[in-house]
């Protein structure tokens, strides 16, 4: 009781309710603008969150988070091109559906069930945290070395792409978090006597860079494109009969949301694309999807709201993001002091159940926003990219020079723009390499002080019942594209 | 997914260092071994410092890791080749090169004339030659998100030709 209490906390500020108000508005910017997301939205709004306390900082963000991930259902429905690569499966239907005059009607389902699937997860937030938080004090330093370990294979067997080069770029991740003095030596690691690379890479200029200046590259690719835009009236809620067809695969896709959001991955891309499939399993008329399914839409926006809640889950319990954005929302609670793990559950609950609250009040807010302002937001796609990409590019520099006042920074920053446009060309996501930086201190420094412990003997890792079970599910996670891909070949 | 198939042939049926696959492959490897040598010139130290392994230690496993794992991609896309990229356009080596124009300035001249030039610049090269529109981009909007920055961040840009001007 006192829990649902802390949760309904943000209802009762004022300044957190206009933070919500702006981080909701913000988001769905973000989420309808292609290329640009709640990620790099996050990133870029970080550094203004230090003039904010702790708790509205991380609502802000989290509320970004909500509202980027519904948002771009409504460029996936009207243009046919997703506003996050979560909304990717969105296109699949929502676009038929549109060209055959019912673009409300999709956007109207697009909206329910991205707002029943983000509940949902909260409601699994609230309820599955506290408790992994309270296995998480079993954990030493060999147990969170292996989890670390199956939270990098899990992002190569479930992550969009070739497992390997998901892994490649999971490496080269932890590989940048050693650049810089080593914490527990202070030797200089790849700092080629540049200063201000013995404080190591910072997170934000590489976050900006692989995924903001790497889509500006491919943007630069794309001047001559033409986009269809179908022309919105207004957003129509669904009707009893879609309601009917529709209410099983909702809660199924937030189900495969919530569940996929969980484990170290691409979070809601992932997810839509599982709860996507999942839906057209299980359907009546399979033959519809494709060709502006109702089902297609619900399925795939359930999933991928229902995948915000669920990537919450590791983070604020163990410190282990669930996806780009909440290791962007990790950053922002380490930079604000907040030290995520089961000591936050015990010690700090009103900003949590805070937190909780506020992810809740999101889901309502852009169901509110996206209701009667879709139109509006449709709008936005309107701004030709000579002139967005250009203002995106001075916030993006602005952005990272602020957080330490180095110019170097900006320049990291555009190295990893290049970087990442030849990543992503060649098959290489840019999401293991954020995931594997921001585990790569946690996956060291845990196997330093295991070896410590263990006074250097590899073998005892085996000898921790927990760690031993995240290393066979690791060796499980690894095994599945090629089990995966086995199976999908008899079948072809 | 035809023309997936065709893409893929006609890269198979170009000389393997022509390849995608190779190329990429082989940079990857390249840069890694590079790396891997520099490890070796990182300090020892004497074991009672020493927490669980040498700080080159850590590096070392993870190149090596990624060496294999690329021999390994390179392997799998002898059997099943990479498609072929379409070539990039002219567009993407103007805005490529304009990264470089903006840390030349920023070096050289100015953190907010390098923002400024940049802007004008990759918008005129994606087809804007409306004035005020390159005004827009390249200098009211630079100006709004420098004083934004300045007044909620309190934050102070690095000197140059402009940025001392407006500071004094």
């Amino acid at each position: 009781m006192d829990n649902l209490l802390l949760m309904l906390a943000p209802l009762f500020s004022s300044k957190l309710l206009l933070v919500l108000f702006f981080g909701t508005l913000f988001g769905l910017i973000l989420g309808v603008l292609p290329g640009l997301g709640p990620t790099t939205g996050g990133a870029l709004i970080l550094p203004f969150t230090m003039t904010l306390d702790p708790l509205s900082a991380i609502v802000l963000l989290t509320s970004i988070y909500c509202a980027g991930t519904y948002g771009g259902a409504i460029t996936a429905v009207l243009i046919n091109t997703p506003g996050t690569p979560a909304a990717a499966a969105t296109c699949l239907d929502g676009y038929p559906l549109a060209q055959k005059g019912e673009a409300g009607r999709a956007l109207g389902m697009a909206t329910v069930s991205s707002t029943v699937g983000g509940i949902f997860s909260v409601v699994i937030l609230v309820f599955f945290a506290p408790i992994l938080a309270q296995l998480a004090y079993e954990f030493g330093q060999p147990e969170y070395f292996a989890l670390a370990i199956f939270g990098l294979t899990m992002l190569a067997s479930i992550g969009e792409g070739s497992p390997i080069k998901n892994l490649i770029a999971g490496a080269f991740g932890i590989l940048i978090s050693t650049v810089g003095k080593d914490f527990m030596t202070s030797i200089d690691r790849f700092t080629f006597g540049i200063n201000e690379l013995t404080e190591g890479i910072g997170f934000i200029p590489v976050v900006v860079g692989l995924f903001a200046m790497s889509e500006m590259l491919t943007q630069s690719t794309l001047i001559n494109q033409i986009f269809n835009r179908i022309a919105l009236k207004a957003i129509k809620l669904p009707s009893k009969d879609d309601y009917k067809k529709t209410w099983k695969t909702i809660l199924r896709s937030s189900g495969i949301g919530s569940f996929i959001g969980v484990l170290p991955a691409e979070g809601g891309t992932v997810a839509s694309l599982i709860g996507y499939s999942e839906a057209k399993r299980f359907s009546k008329n399979p033959e519809e999807f494709g060709k502006g399914s109702i089902e297609g839409i619900a399925g795939a926006e359930a999933a991928n709201n229902a995948a915000t809640g669920g990537a919450m889950v590791p983070t604020l319990a163990l410190g282990i993001p669930g996806s780009a954005t909440t290791a962007v929302i990790l950053t922002g609670l380490i930079i604000h002091g907040v030290r995520p793990g089961p000591d936050l559950f015990r010690e700090q609950p009103d900003f949590l159940y805070g937190i909780f609250g506020a992810m809740l009040i999101a889901n309502i807010l852009f169901f509110i926003f996206g209701f009667f302002g879709a139109k509006i937001f449709a709008r936005i796609t309107l701004v030709p990219n000579k002139i967005l990409w250009p203002m995106i590019f001075a916030v993006s520099v602005c952005g990272t020079y602020s957080l330490n006042q180095s110019i170097i920074d900006v320049w990291i920053m555009l190295f990893f723009g290049v970087l990442g446009f030849f990543m992503r060309r060649y098959g290489f996501s840019v999401v293991p390499v954020i995931i594997g930086l921001i585990l790569g201190e946690l996956v060291e420094g845990t196997l330093r002080q295991s070896l410590v412990i263990f006074d250097g003997n590899w073998l005892m890792f085996f000898t921790r019942p927990i760690a031993l079970t995240f290393f066979i599910l690791s060796l499980i996670a690894l095994a599945f594209p090629l089990i995966r891909s086995k199976k999908f070949r008899k079948k072809l | 997914m035809k023309n997936v198939q065709k893409q893929k042939r006609a890269n198979k049926s170009l000389p393997f260092f022509f390849r995608d696959e190779f190329k990429v492959s082989l940079i990857i490897i390249l840069i890694s071994v590079a790396l891997l040598i520099t490890t070796f010139t990182f300090d020892i130290v004497p074991p009672i410092l020493n927490r669980g392994i040498q700080p080159a230690t850590f590096p070392k496993a993870l190149l090596v890791l990624i060496i294999i794992m690329t021999l390994f991609i390179y392997y799998l896309a002898t059997k099943n080749p990479w498609k072929v990229e379409k070539k990039l356009p002219r567009s993407f080596f103007l805005t490529l090169s304009s990264f470089v124009i903006f840390v030349v300035v920023s070096k050289t001249l100015d953190f907010f004339l390098a923002i400024s030039a940049l802007s004008i610049f990759v918008s005129y090269c994606w087809g804007e030659k409306r004035l005020f529109y390159l005004f827009l981009v390249g200098i009211i909007f630079p100006i709004i998100v420098f004083i934004f920055f300045e007044t909620i961040l309190g934050l102070r840009f690095p000197p140059g030709i402009i940025t001392n001007i407006y500071y004094s």
